[in-house]
C-alpha cells in the first residue's frame, strides 16, 4: 500500500513540475519576446517566422534615446566618421539624428524624461499610499472606531467602479485646479487609487500582530507611538513589503489616466512608449527596447523584497 | 512597593458589565490571588490597574495616588501575560532590556546591563541571554517574561495567568519559584488565575471573583474552611465540596432519610443545604448513612470515591489502604464539626451571615 502511494506521489510530483513548467513558458514567453526584440535590428523585428538566432545589437536602445528622422540622402562622410558608436548605429539603420539648429547638439528623445517621471510619481505615490494605509489600518485594527465596518466598506467601495468612468470629470477638475499635467496631480491620483487597497491589506496584517506586544510595551513605559514604531512596524514589515510591491506595480503600469491627465511635463512612460508607433513606420524593436527598460524597476523592486514577499503573499503567515 | 486599591470600579464592554462596583485592596508586599472562572472579570481588573482599560467609574489607587487619569507608562507597574509578551525579533537580552530602554527612564547602558544581569541571575536564565526568543521552551519563555517584569523594580507586579500555558510539571516548579521570588523581592503581587490549586498554594490572600463582583476575600484557609456561600465552597478544593439538600429535625441533619449528627443547628431554617468536604466524610460500619459506590479513583495516597446516596452523588476521600469495590454498599457518616450549612435559596453560609 505504502509503495503504491509513494508511486502516485511521484507521479503527482512530476505532473506538478510539468504544470509549473508550462505556466512558466506561458508567462515568460511575452517577456522573452520583448527582450529579444529589443536587441534585434529593425529588419528582423517582424519577420515571419520569427528569427530566433540573430546577432544582438544595441541599435534599438540608441534609437530609443535620440530624436531621429527618416534620411533623405545618405549622411555625409565626415559627420559619420566623427560620430560616436551609438550614433553610427542609427545611421547604419538608415535614419538620421535630429540636431539642434543653432548649437548642433543632438536632440534627446522624450523617453528618459518620461521614465524619470514614472519613477518619481510611482515611488512617491507608493510611499504615501503605504504609509497612510498602514496608519489607517493600525487605527482600525487597534481602536474602537464607530461604524468600523461601514468605514471599511466605504474605503473599499472607492474601488468598485472602473476608474475610467470618472476620467472625464477628473480631467475637467484637474484642468480647473491646475493639476493637469503635473507630477503632483498623478501622485494624488495614484495615492488615492492605492490607498483603499493598502488599508485593507495592511489591516489583515496588523490584525495578525497580537496586541499584547504593544500593551506590554505601554506598561513598560513606552508611548503608543513609540510602541507602534518599535513593535508593530517591524512585525508588519512583511505586509508592508507586499503592499508596496502591489501599489508600485499599479502606479508604474497605469496607462489610462496618465494618457489623459498629462501630455508633456508630467507624462509617464506607459503612454509615451506606444506614441512612438505613430512616428513613421512602427519600429517594433525600439518599442520593445522601451518596454524592456520599463520592466526593470519592477523586477528589481520585487527582487529586493523577495524574502518578505514570499511570506507576505501567503496572507497571515506571521507566526503566532 | 505599594498597595493597590480599587474603589467601586465599574467597567462595561458594550452590553456586558465586566466589573460591577468592584472594591479590592492589595496590601503592600502581599501576594494576592484573584480566583475566578473565564469571564469573571479577572483580566479586566488587571488591565484596569495596569492602565490598559479605563474604568467607567470608580477609583484606582496605587501607593497613595489615584491613577485613573494616568497612562500605563506612568503607573510603574509590570504585567506578565500568559503569552505573547516577548518580542520574537529580539534576543532574550533584547527583551529584558526593552522595559529599561524607554526614553522617559533615561537609564544609562551600564545600569541597564547590570539590571539585566541581576534579573537573569535571579531567574537562572543567564545562559539564555543571547538566544533568540523563538528558540526557547515554554518554561524558559515564561521565565524571561517574569524577568522582563523584575528588571524594572516596579511598584506592583500584575500577573495574568502566567502559568496556565505550561505543562503540569513546569507549572508546579514555577509556582514554587514565583513564591520564592515574591519573598525575595518583598513586592506587591496581584496574580490572576482560574486554577484553584494555584490560588490555594500561592496566595497570602485570595479574592474570589464572580461576574465582576468580589464574593469573598480571605486567607486560603478562610476560603477553604469558611466559604461565604456555595459558590466559593465549590470554587476551591478538589474534588469540590459536597452539597447535600436536607433539613434539620430534632437537632440532627436529615438527608435522604438518614439522620446525621451536627455540631449546631442554631439559627437555621428547616430547609438547608449541607456542605461537607470529601475528606470529612467517614466510611465506617454502623455509620448512620448508606450509599453505593459508583466509582473509585485510586490516587496512590488516597482513594477518591464517588458515592450514590439515592439521587445525590457525593465524593469522599478515604485512605488508599481501604478495601472496597465498585457497586458495594457502604455505611458512612461525617465529622459533625466540619459540616457547613447554607441557605437553600440564596446559598449563603448561615454561620457567616
Amino acid at each position: 500500500m505504502a509503495e503504491v502511494k509513494t508511486k502516485s506521489e511521484v507521479v503527482m510530483n512530476r505532473v506538478a513540475i510539468v504544470a509549473v513548467f508550462v505556466a512558466l513558458i506561458i508567462m515568460l514567453t511575452p517577456i522573452y519576446w520583448i527582450a529579444s526584440t529589443a536587441f534585434k535590428p529593425r529588419s528582423l523585428a517582424t519577420t515571419v517566422p520569427p528569427t530566433v538566432m540573430f546577432e544582438p545589437t544595441l541599435t534599438p536602445f540608441a534609437k530609443l534615446f535620440v530624436r531621429r528622422s527618416q534620411m533623405r540622402e545618405p549622411v555625409e562622410q565626415e559627420v559619420y566618421e566623427a560620430a560616436p558608436w551609438w550614433e553610427k548605429l542609427i545611421y547604419d539603420d538608415g535614419e538620421n539624428v535630429v540636431r539642434n539648429r543653432r548649437s548642433g547638439d543632438i536632440t534627446p528623445s522624450g523617453y528618459a524624461d518620461r521614465y524619470k517621471n514614472s519613477l518619481i510619481i510611482s515611488i512617491i505615490s507608493t510611499f504615501l499610499a503605504v504609509s497612510m494605509g498602514t496608519l489607517t489600518a493600525y487605527g482600525f485594527s487597534r481602536f474602537k472606531v464607530k461604524g468600523e465596518q461601514d468605514w471599511l466598506f466605504f474605503i473599499l467601495s472607492t474601488r468598485m467602479l472602473p476608474p475610467v468612468v470618472v476620467a472625464i470629470p477628473m480631467f475637467l477638475m484637474y484642468r480647473t485646479v491646475g493639476l493637469h499635467d503635473t507630477h503632483l496631480g498623478l501622485i494624488i491620483l495614484y495615492t488615492a487609487f492605492n490607498l483603499s487597497f493598502a488599508v485593507w491589506i495592511m489591516k489583515g496584517f496588523i490584525d495578525e500582530i497580537p496586541k499584547e506586544y504593544e500593551e506590554a510595551a505601554l506598561v513598560d513605559g513606552y508611548t503608543r507611538l513609540q510602541a507602534f514604531w518599535k513593535i508593530v512596524l517591524p512585525e508588519a514589515l512583511t505586509g508592508i513589503a507586499a503592499t508596496a510591491v502591489f501599489c508600485f506595480i499599479i502606479a508604474w503600469n497605469e496607462y489610462a489616466f496618465a494618457l489623459m491627465m498629462t501630455n508633456r511635463n508630467a507624462q509617464t512612460a506607459p503612454p509615451y512608449i506606444p506614441s512612438q508607433v505613430g512616428s513613421g513606420l512602427p519600429d517594433w524593436s525600439v518599442i520593445a527596447a522601451g518596454a524592456f527598460l520599463f520592466l526593470l524597476p519592477v523586477a528589481i523592486f520585487t527582487f529586493l523584497l523577495r524574502n518578505h514577499l514570499l511570506r507576505g503573499m501567503s496572507f497571515g503567515a506571521i507566526r503566532k | 512597593m505599594a498597595r493597590v486599591e480599587l474603589e467601586n470600579v465599574s467597567k462595561r464592554f458594550g452590553g456586558t458589565r465586566a466589573l460591577k462596583e468592584l472594591s479590592l485592596t492589595v496590601e503592600d508586599g502581599e501576594f494576592f490571588v484573584l480566583l475566578g472562572r473565564t469571564g469573571a472579570g479577572k483580566t479586566t481588573t488587571l488591565r484596569v490597574i495596569a492602565g490598559l482599560e479605563k474604568p467607567d467609574s470608580g477609583r484606582v489607587i496605587i501607593g497613595d495616588t489615584d491613577v485613573v487619569g494616568k497612562t500605563a507608562a506612568e503607573r510603574d507597574v509590570a504585567l506578565v501575560l500568559q503569552q505573547y509578551s516577548l518580542y520574537p525579533r529580539l534576543s532574550v537580552r533584547g527583551n529584558l532590556e526593552f522595559p529599561l530602554r524607554p526614553k522617559v527612564r533615561k537609564m544609562k547602558d551600564d545600569e541597564i546591563a547590570r539590571r539585566v544581569e541581576r534579573a537573569a541571575n535571579t531567574l537562572q536564565i543567564t545562559h539564555l541571554l543571547d538566544r533568540k526568543v523563538e528558540r526557547l521552551s515554554g518554561g524558559e519563555m515564561q521565565r524571561v517574561s517574569i524577568g522582563r517584569a523584575i528588571v524594572r523594580d516596579p511598584r506592583v507586579f500584575l500577573m495574568d495567568e502566567p502559568l496556565s500555558a505550561l505543562d503540569a510539571k513546569l507549572r508546579e516548579s514555577l509556582r514554587v519559584e514565583l513564591k520564592k521570588l515574591h519573598q525575595d523581592l518583598g513586592a506587591t503581587f496581584l496574580f490572576v488565575t482560574h486554577d484553584q490549586v494555584e490560588a490555594m498554594s500561592m496566595g497570602d490572600k485570595i479574592g474570589v471573583l464572580r461576574s465582576g463582583r468580589l464574593v469573598q476575600v480571605g486567607s486560603p484557609s478562610d476560603i477553604y474552611e469558611r466559604p461565604r456561600n456555595t459558590f466559593v465552597a465549590r470554587s476551591v478544593g478538589s474534588p469540590p465540596m459536597n452539597l447535600i439538600e436536607g433539613r434539620f429535625s430534632d437537632g440532627k441533619a436529615e438527608v435522604n432519610g438518614f439522620s446525621l449528627p451536627v455540631a449546631s443547628s442554631a439559627s437555621a431554617g428547616p430547609a438547608v443545604t449541607f456542605g461537607v468536604r470529601p475528606e470529612n466524610l467517614v466510611l465506617e460500619p454502623g455509620a448512620p448513612a448508606e450509599a453505593k459506590i459508583f466509582d473509585i479513583e485510586d490516587q496512590g495516597v488516597v482513594k477518591i470515591l464517588t458515592l450514590d446516596m439515592g439521587e445525590t452523588r457525593l465524593h469522599a476521600t478515604v485512605p488508599a489502604g481501604l478495601h472496597i469495590q465498585r457497586d458495594e454498599t457502604v455505611r458512612f457518616g461525617w465529622k459533625p464539626d466540619r459540616v457547613l450549612t447554607f441557605d437553600k435559596e440564596t446559598g449563603q453560609n448561615l454561620a457567616v451571615a
